[in-house]
């Protein structure tokens, strides 16, 4: 991500050291990922102390400091997707991708998270890719919907 | 500037508005543990060590006096039966992290907290973020802050600030509770995985 756009989102917010989390919620979103140069860059332009700006991004689960992958998969390992068998679709995705939950593959393709609970169990278990929602997976169907993806 | 007068342990004490419970309790020569204050400091609220008895009204709640601002008519108790047992409690439960720092050895004398009551996860860091806050508030130069959160939370050094700045500091070690070798590992561990190729300043 270059500084330019980093400037963009932070000029949109008119340089209030207030608005932090929001300038790395959007850098976030665009960027899939917080790269240190940027956070230099809004630790500067926004006189935050660098520390501080670690101790924010570290504390919440919305930001990464690692890359991640074009597509985010999030699996439901709440109790009624547990129960609907989300350990044998999560083995699928895994054997599949290769990745284990909180890695991203070697293509930057994918990224795999487990999420403790999506809030729609009667669809469990519950797969999301790039916030789409894929319901009442089975292992099969879990294997089709990830071809799309590649 | 108005005077407020408060009992503390039974002792009429005057302080000012504004004060908290701990410091009006300090100055009139009343003693009450703490681990995460300085008086240097913005009080932080964190080892939650300095937890009193405070009834208003007639009632009585427990809050931790570093932060609980004087009032009028406060009856404060610093040692009571349940205030030990929860400080006892404390003290054990920070054991789990510190075993052997002086301070926390001395304290579980006092209130006979078992060292070996949880099991040990030997971090040698309670949180109390004095190193952080001095670091921040006094020195003004952000070398070291806390990271992650949770059972997870730390402290780190950014090497970039603290191979400038922190050689010729050092002054966060002294104030550690458990042990002023904490600091100084995560210092010495942030300065050699990230070695700073370009920065003048640094013997290392």
């Amino acid at each position: 991500m270059d500084n330019d756009r980093v400037d963009h989102i932070i000029d949109k917010h008119q340089c209030e050291p207030s608005s932090l989390i929001q300038v790395l919620l959007e850098i976030q979103s665009e960027n899939k990922w917080l790269p240190k140069e940027a956070l230099e860059r809004v630790s500067e332009r926004l006189q935050v102390p660098f520390t501080r700006i670690q101790h924010i991004a570290t504390f919440y689960k919305a930001f990464s400091l690692v890359p991640k992958g074009r597509h985010g998969i999030h699996i439901c390992m709440g109790t009624a997707c547990h129960v609907r068998g989300a350990t044998r679709v999560l083995d699928t995705v895994e054997s599949l991708t290769g990745i284990k939950p909180g890695e991203t593959d070697l293509n930057m393709n994918f990224s795999l998270e487990t999420v403790n609970c999506l809030g729609c169990c009667a669809l469990g278990p519950v797969m999301e890719i790039d916030g789409k929602t894929h319901g009442k997976m089975s292992p099969a169907q879990t294997a089709d919907v990830l071809k799309n993806y590649e | 500037m108005s005077e407020i007068f408060l009992q503390i342990d039974g002792k009429e004490v005057k302080a000012r508005a504004g004060m908290t419970v701990l410091e009006a309790a300090r100055s009139a020569g009343i003693s009450i543990p703490t681990l995460c204050y300085h008086e240097k400091l913005e009080p932080f609220g964190g080892c939650r060590l300095c937890i009193v008895e405070a009834e208003v009204r007639g009632w009585t709640k427990l809050v931790v006096s570093c932060v609980y601002p004087v009032e009028k008519n406060l009856i404060v108790r610093t040692r009571s039966e349940k205030v030990d047992r929860i400080r006892k409690m404390i003290i054990e439960l920070l054991m789990a992290h510190a075993p052997d720092a002086f301070e926390l050895l001395d304290l579980a004398k006092e209130y006979g907290a078992d060292r070996d009551r949880f099991e040990k996860e030997a971090s040698f860091c309670i949180h109390c973020g004095l190193c952080v806050r001095y670091c921040a508030e006094v020195k003004k130069k952000n070398a070291v802050g806390f990271v992650d959160r949770g059972i997870r939370k730390e402290i780190s050094f950014i090497p970039e600030i603290a191979a400038k700045e922190c050689w010729n500091c050092k002054e966060c070690f002294p104030l550690c509770p458990t042990s002023a070798l904490q600091a100084a590992f995560v210092l010495t561990k942030a300065l050699i995985s990230h070695p700073p190729s370009f920065e003048s300043g640094s013997e290392c």
